[in-house]
């Protein structure tokens, strides 16, 4: 990530569940999306729109794949 | 016209993809696969989708709900068919070998001892990896009898029950980098190298990207691996290429439901777009294959269009798109890959 250039308006916040930094997302997000904590890495999925509401995503399994 | 995607988690591919769709206008639903339920009795609720794209991420689930939507007579990208010929390596190095397409020498053994047996047959190095899953994982590079025995022990005692499928293939003594090739239908749209110093050079773990030219031996090698995967017509697909010194291009995997984000980049080629236009242009529709047959076939490149007004049919969708040339292959006309 470029730290100078300059980061789009955020539609929403949501607090990340594992460090608690708050996640400004650019669009409207989906349920079912994966949204990435900029601060700890951690890989969280959207489960909720209305209210906004995101969970630890889950761990990669056996046949996950392209 | 209308598209279901089916999915679990949305990734930045299913975002784009659903973009693509956005943009062209299509009627669209997304179906989170966690949430379905299929009353296999009662079709009406599915049956108004002209195709169901499958970007599960997890292969039973996806194998599960296409091999449904099938059965139902709805039209699936991939079908379960490729699905089943992708997801498993070893069915895939069957068809790769039965359609005589080079490919990495490959032995499967079924039990601890023969495994052992199998890789002395290939040699070391040689490679083990699971028949299933993909980004790389659990690949093990054994250089000796003494690293084998270790990988297949640990492999028959901590694995699981598709851990005692051992699939061991020559190590291809490749540069430090590997190809991966987007193929829509049968035609090699565009093509990305992956340079890594690891032996494994996936982006996923940490493989860099450029562009890579498509060559007349990659547009035919990755052809006749989509019609070994696919039958005549091909699919949406994304062939790795190992390059052998002295054997030239060999098919290392191919998978169903690849993903693109950071190939769109080094590439230029809107791949989404690429992949939606395809659905659209093979979708099944008398009018659009009549006006198909009086289209000459070339390559059309993406061209964005501002996003429509209103939801549009497949027959004007191909006509303005003027993807006739694809529209040529009927998928349900598909010949059974054995």
């Amino acid at each position: 990530m470029n730290p100078t250039a300059p980061t789009p308006p955020s539609v929403q916040s949501v607090e990340c569940t594992e460090c608690a930094a708050s996640i400004a997302l650019q669009r409207v997000p989906l349920c079912g999306e994966i949204v990435r904590c900029r601060d700890c890495q951690a890989e969280l999925e959207v489960t909720s729109v209305s209210p906004l509401r995101v969970e630890l995503a889950p761990e990669v399994e056996e046949d996950w794949g392209e | 016209m209308r598209i279901a995607l089916l999915h679990s988690r949305i990734r930045v591919e299913e975002r784009l993809l659903l973009d693509e769709l956005a943009s062209l206008g299509i009627d669209h639903e997304l179906i989170d696969v966690r949430e379905l339920v299929f009353d296999i009795h009662d079709a009406s609720r599915w049956t108004s989708f002209d195709a169901v794209i499958d970007r599960c991420i997890g292969q039973t689930q996806a194998l599960a709900g296409v091999r449904v939507f099938e059965r139902f007579g709805v039209r699936t990208v991939n079908p379960a068919s490729v699905i089943e010929a992708c997801g498993d390596k070893l069915t895939t190095s069957l068809l790769m070998a039965r359609h005589e397409i080079p490919t990495p020498r490959t032995c499967i053994a079924l039990d601890e001892a023969s495994a052992l047996a199998a890789v002395e047959r290939i040699g070391y190095p040689a490679v083990l990896k699971p028949t299933t899953g993909s980004w790389g994982r659990l690949l093990a590079r054994v250089n000796d009898r003494d690293a084998a025995e270790a990988v297949i022990e640990h492999k028959g005692t901590l694995g699981s029950v598709q851990h005692s499928v051992f699939y061991v293939q020559e190590y291809v003594p490749k540069p430090d980098r590997d190809l991966r090739v987007f193929v829509v239908g049968e035609e090699a749209i565009c093509g990305i190298v992956r340079h890594s110093a690891h032996w494994i050079t996936n982006t996923a773990r940490g493989g860099v990207a450029s562009v890579l030219e498509i060559t007349p031996e990659i547009r035919d090698r990755c052809a006749r691996a989509a019609r070994a995967v696919a039958g005549p017509g091909g699919a949406l697909l994304a062939i790795d290429l190992l390059e052998a010194p002295g054997r030239g291009l060999l098919v290392s995997e191919i998978n169903h439901t690849m993903e693109f984000r950071n190939s769109i980049a080094p590439t230029g080629v809107n791949i989404p777009r690429r992949m939606i236009e395809w659905v659209v242009a093979t979708a099944p529709g008398s009018a659009a294959r009549g006006a198909a047959q009086s289209t000459v076939a070339t390559s059309t490149p993406s061209t964005l269009a501002p996003p429509p007004s209103s939801p549009r049919s497949r027959a004007a969708l191909v006509e303005e798109l003027k993807l006739g040339h694809w529209a040529a292959f009927d998928a349900h006309s598909r010949t059974e890959v054995a």
